[in-house]
């Protein structure tokens, strides 16, 4: 073996390594960092966590029960108003619509999807808060719901196309409408890969902070209603991590570590959901 | 729309001849304009947003026009506002992030793609997926509370002994700054740049590697100059997903950049960022000049963003095309 061979092999199993090293450095930084979250939260959480409003500054203990009941408000909201557009889109999209509108409903999608959080949160501010001159659950809900759109719109109309055509052929050769085809043979098909772009959606959703910042903006007691500025998981641990006392950094801690389970969970299970085979591949 | 949209391909010619009569009683126009609303919605409220962004900062735009860009003064009370450090402050934050995170992620990439057994890939892939799910307000949480006294204790005065001499590491380490948030923002990226690349990477066709190796390349040099000249261009669209996901993120950057509206050439030194500044001001702005200034800023994120996205998403499907193309050929 010649010099030239041999240094060449060495270059080869050297740079090779070395993105070893890379994909471990990466996926390990990721996880230490993610583990010392499981264990300051786990040591911080409590039952009171869970079931108490804030202790007014300076007092030791309370919990973010007003912010845990904010969050899911919230979370309402945006899926009563996100889904049902990205829903009935992404059926149009797939079923009845033409090439140019088509693509100017996907255009708008992806735009939409790849907006900072921040902007929506702008753009939520603009129209649900300042003509009415008051923070809201429903302009957070908004926000969070324009967030939903884009991405139940796109997997929505992937997992529609994906149903076989002859499933639909069979449907109108039986004589059904081409709605009665959707909604009880293409729909039902899909509905797998349906139920897992809405989790994603709403997973992705659940720890956005920066669109609610300014449109729920806060609240340190109950909201009733949802016309009053609510109280929300994602920004009370922003405010909690920011704040000078020990005690509200435990709880941002607590926090942090519910939403981290909250968010991980809905993806898992939605991918579990997808793992089991989505039911068109069956038939 | 009417004409053009009520058949399918594969709806055959039946349902096209059917009069719209017979339609409208099983329904089908019903549906048909019911979903059509609702797909109209998506096109609406983009374009609203647009409308908003810039209706909204009409006075500054008036008021200061270009100076808008040219200037860094932010005073809220004395009412003048100029958006360099803003500007400044992102750029700096997320070039720091794409140098750490693009040779970190890339080459995990490539292992992930070219060495790793496909069981071990995608085991990795779906926590890494996981990871990309992480909302940035935790690891917001995670930057003030560890990286930020270990960059203070340990990282800068390291820096600073051994690249002292240079003036991006020189001045008082306060543990938060452009340094930190940069570090910060590369851990939040990683995930992205990891799943994209190796998503091009695994898309090049057998072919390209296996003609490399049997003309006597060794395993690294089919892995670097065939197969990833090949996904170049697809590299290329993560690393703009990245940079446009590192432009707009705005908690993690608001929580451990200082939030000082300074230009400073020490990267140690505290800064703002666009989306930390809208953020942290916008609920409390006073004056109406104020707020728009700070809508104003937002139309600037959307726009960069907005270029960014749309050259990834060409420079992606490029790619997969040529993958495509030369799999069938």
């Amino acid at each position: 073996m010649n010099s030239r061979l041999r240094w060449r092999k060495f270059v080869s199993g050297f740079m090779l390594t070395l993105t070893g090293v890379c994909a471990v450095v990466s996926v390990l930084a990721l996880f230490l960092i993610l583990g010392y979250l499981v264990v300051r939260g786990g040591a911080s959480i409590n039952w009171a966590f869970f079931t108490r409003l804030p202790a007014p500054v300076g007092e030791i203990g309370g919990g973010m029960a007003n912010a845990i009941v904010g969050s899911g408000k919230l979370l309402l909201l945006a899926t009563l108003f996100g889904v049902p557009i990205g829903f009935l889109g992404a059926i149009y999209l797939a079923e009845f619509s033409g090439h140019k509108m088509a693509f100017l409903v996907r255009y708008s999608a992806d735009l939409l999807n790849g907006v900072p959080s921040i902007v929506i949160g702008v753009f939520a501010y603009t129209v649900a808060v300042l003509p009415f001159k008051q923070f809201s659950t429903l302009a957070g809900g908004f926000a969070l719901g324009l967030m939903m759109i884009p991405i139940t719109l796109r997997s929505t109309e992937d997992f529609l196309r994906s149903v076989p055509n002859n499933l639909r052929e069979g449907a109108m050769a039986l004589g059904a409408s081409k709605w009665k085809m959707i909604a009880t043979v293409i729909v039902p098909a899909a509905y797998r890969g349906i139920l897992t772009a809405v989790l994603l959606a709403f997973a992705r959703v659940a720890g956005e902070t920066a669109p609610l910042i300014f449109t729920a903006l806060g609240n340190t007691f109950w909201s009733p209603g949802w016309t009053q500025p609510t109280s929300s998981l994602p920004v009370t641990i922003y405010n909690y991590a920011l704040s000078p006392y020990e005690d509200w950094h435990r709880q941002a801690w607590a926090g942090g570590l519910v939403l981290l389970v909250l968010i991980l969970l809905i993806n898992i299970i939605a991918r579990g959901i997808l793992a089991r085979g989505i039911s068109v591949s069956r038939s | 729309m009417a004409t053009s949209s009520t058949t399918l391909p594969s709806a055959g010619p039946a349902a096209g001849s059917r009069s719209f009569l017979s339609r409208l009683r099983d329904g089908d126009e019903v549906a048909r304009l019911i979903t059509f609303l609702f797909a109209a919605t998506v096109v609406l409220m983009t374009l609203l947003l647009v409308f908003e962004l810039w209706q909204g900062s009409v006075l500054p735009r008036h008021k200061f026009g270009l100076a808008f860009f040219r200037t860094s003064t932010w005073d809220p009370v004395e009412e003048q506002f100029g958006a360099i450090p803003f500007i400044y402050g992102t750029l700096v934050t997320a070039s720091v992030a794409l140098l750490i995170a693009v040779p970190l992620g890339i080459g995990a990439a490539i292992f992930l793609a070219e060495l790793a057994p496909p069981r071990i890939s995608d085991t990795l892939e779906f926590f890494i997926d996981l990871l990309a799910a992480v909302p940035s307000v935790i690891y917001g949480i995670l930057g003030v509370f560890i990286v930020v006294p270990l960059m203070r204790q340990y990282i800068d005065p390291a820096l600073k002994s051994v690249l002292g001499f240079l003036p991006l590491f020189q001045g008082p380490a306060y543990g938060v700054g452009f340094l930190t948030a940069g570090i910060v923002l590369a851990i939040m990226v990683i995930p992205f740049i990891i799943s994209v690349s190796r998503e091009v990477l695994l898309s090049v066709p057998r072919d390209q590697r296996e003609a490399a190796l049997a003309l006597g390349a060794t395993r690294w040099e089919s892995t670097w100059k065939v197969v990833v000249p090949f996904a170049r261009s697809g590299i290329l669209g993560s690393i703009f997903l990245a940079l446009a996901r590192a432009l707009g993120e705005t908690m993690a950057v608001a929580m451990v950049i200082g939030n000082d509206p300074k230009i400073s050439a020490s990267l140690f030194a505290p800064g703002y960022s666009i989306a930390a500044v809208i953020a942290n001001e916008l609920a409390e702005a006073t004056s109406e000049l104020h707020t728009q200034s700070l809508i104003e800023l937002g139309l600037v994120l959307f726009l960069l963003t907005f270029i960014l996205n749309g050259l990834a998403r060409v420079l992606i499907v490029v790619t997969s095309q040529r993958g495509a193309g030369s799999a069938t050929a």
